[in-house]
């Protein structure tokens, strides 16, 4: 377990030196794309003197790891506002979206994959998998309008966009929790298929256990296991999806954030928003896998 | 269990099959009479439906909708097998050389991979995109820059293994040299899971390819791209319908046939994923 831990030390370094070097693959002079043509060439010396573009690069990365240490992802440069600020206000919302994503998708995935799995090649299992290939093929921003189009538009049960109202979550959420419940089913499927033909679960039979205690008891408690880690990676991935299903529901969270500021070129914004996704996805998938190996005795004995 | 490979028996095998003759075949019309013209605007058919003469209706400049979604189709795929090739190439080069070698060219390169695989789905993709710039050769850098990652570690954990086989032992002992046996003796082996992971990746990559097109970090107006007709469609979903669907739909036929031939290529060929 501290293998583990101590493991993601050169990731985190790593992911800082890449989202650090983001900002110096900018073709050109980065303070002339991000300030335009117009600006002065004093506006332009002072910001390149706050982001530190005219010291060597290795000084520039020790004066960015000294300022994140302390909390500073530096200002926007366009409404001069601090970025960890901007940050803590677009956060709750992705983390609110990802979360009830996260239980949609459980909610329809695992009793999917649950089924799929015990009338395995009959017809709900086909129509299971054929669904969820179905909706591994409909990226977000396809899925999102075509919900958009039927409950919003059309049905008009739902709001079109925005986040005024509660009920605004309820899209966004579902477009990002359908995507996910198509790889819950699939993984729960094939993960319980597996169990299923283990000699416990034959044993299980064997003493005259009834079915549902030998699928609920035995079966589904060894099964779940791969699919623990599943949820807990796509919880990460999950982040990354908001960027483009945020942006066509106008939810004003992180991943919007990380669009809007591609779009002004306020790359301070766009690295900040980069550096805390990566970091969140690897901090998930380090509690994932601390969680499986508490979940799972060989694994703790192994390590 | 080893199945027969994919073929006409197959409905994705004809899906594929259908987009890349009529990316063909439109590309031939341009020298006939009959040239498909996806950027000629006609202001008098804004955001009409289908018809006898647009058999898909036409967008919001009154641009011909199916001329555009194979104009896009052929970025789509052009995109696709490109960095399909490129980050093939270079993945499995890093792959091999750090499962060959091991020791600490091992434990770099994987740091290495460690690092990109810390950024979810194409999150690192649209960060390149972004600081590089729109434009299909920016586009096309950012999604190789991000590919190679997987084929790398497939790579890797085979050439590990492959590595103590005893047709690879026997010709280290008669004197073949590293670059000889990894291309010889452990490529050929590899080439199985190489082919399914590589199928499922042109699937992720028109994903990519369109998503950041979506996000305006990709192909430019004028010239088409799925993603950035599906966010033109978007905006017009309420008057034009027609628009969005015929574009989703084409993606989503295109994206789930290559990913059913995945799933029949890995059952055929018996790889492990």
């Amino acid at each position: 377990m501290l293998r583990r831990l101590l493991g993601i030390v050169p990731v985190v370094f790593g992911v800082l030196l890449l989202t650090f070097l983001l900002v110096h693959l900018v073709p050109g002079d980065p303070v002339e794309v991000m300030l335009g043509e117009s600006a002065s060439s004093a506006d332009r010396s002072a910001l390149r003197a706050e982001l530190g573009l005219d010291r060597p690069i290795h000084v520039q990365f020790g004066a960015y790891l000294g300022r994140l240490a302390q909390g500073d992802f530096g200002h926007s440069i366009h409404t001069r506002e601090p970025v960890a600020d901007m940050l803590a206000e677009r956060l709750p919302a992705t983390i609110r979206l990802a979360l009830l994503s996260l239980a949609i998708a459980i909610a329809i995935g695992l009793p999917l994959g649950v089924v799929a799995a015990l009338r395995a090649n009959r017809w709900p299992d086909k129509l299971a998998t054929f669904s969820s290939l179905a909706l591994s093929a409909m990226p977000h921003f396809w899925l999102g309008p075509l919900l958009m189009m039927v409950f919003a538009l059309w049905l008009g049960w739902l709001p079109v966009s925005g986040m005024e109202r509660p009920a605004s979550i309820v899209l966004p959420a579902l477009t990002l929790g359908f995507g996910l419940s198509a790889i819950l089913t699939r993984m729960t499927r094939a993960s319980l298929l597996e169990v299923l033909n283990e000699d416990f679960v034959r044993t299980a039979r064997a003493k005259g256990l009834p079915e549902r205690d030998v699928i609920l008891g035995h079966a589904l408690r060894a099964g779940m296991l791969p699919v623990v880690t599943i949820v807990g990676l796509q919880l990460g991935s999950l982040l990354a999806g908001t960027v483009i299903t945020e942006t066509v529901f106008g939810w004003d969270g992180i991943g919007r954030l990380l669009v809007e500021s591609i779009e002004k070129r306020d790359y301070p914004v766009t690295q900040a928003c980069v550096l805390v996704i990566a970091l969140i996805y690897v901090l998930v998938n380090l509690l994932t896998d601390l969680t499986y190996a508490r979940l799972d005795p060989r694994v703790r004995y192994v390590s | 269990m080893s199945r027969e490979l994919p073929g006409l028996r197959h409905w994705p095998f004809w899906v594929l099959g259908f987009w890349c003759l009529a990316v063909v075949f439109a590309r031939l019309l341009d020298w006939s009479p009959f040239a498909l013209s996806p950027d000629a605007i006609a202001l008098a058919h804004i955001l009409q439906g289908p018809s006898w003469q647009a058999l898909l209706g036409h967008d919001d400049l009154g641009r011909d909708i199916l001329s555009r979604i194979l104009a896009g189709a052929e970025v789509s795929l052009k995109v696709a097998l490109t960095v399909t090739l490129v980050t093939m190439t270079a993945g499995v080069f890093v792959g091999m050389v750090a499962g060959y070698f091991g020791g600490w060219v091992d434990r770099l390169l994987m740091q290495v991979t460690d690092v990109f695989l810390a950024f979810p789905g194409i999150l690192l993709a649209i960060a390149f995109a972004a600081v590089l710039g729109p434009g299909l050769n920016n586009l096309i850098l950012a999604l190789c820059l991000t590919s190679w990652v997987g084929y790398a570690r497939l790579t890797r954990a085979q050439a590990l293994s492959l590595r103590n086989r005893q047709h690879v032992q026997a010709a280290e002992s008669l004197g073949a040299g590293a670059p000889r046996i990894m291309l010889r003796h452990i490529l050929p082996l590899l080439s199985a899971p190489l082919v399914v992971e590589a199928t499922y990746s042109i699937a992720g990559l028109v994903i990519a390819e369109a998503s950041l097109s979506f996000l305006g970090l990709g192909i430019q107006a004028p010239q088409a791209s799925w993603g950035s007709m599906l966010r033109d469609g978007v905006r017009y979903m309420l008057v034009a319908p027609h628009y969005v669907l015929a574009v989703g739909l084409s993606l989503m036929s295109l994206v789930l046939a290559v990913n059913v031939l995945g799933d029949k290529l890995r059952d055929a060929l018996d790889v492990k994923r």
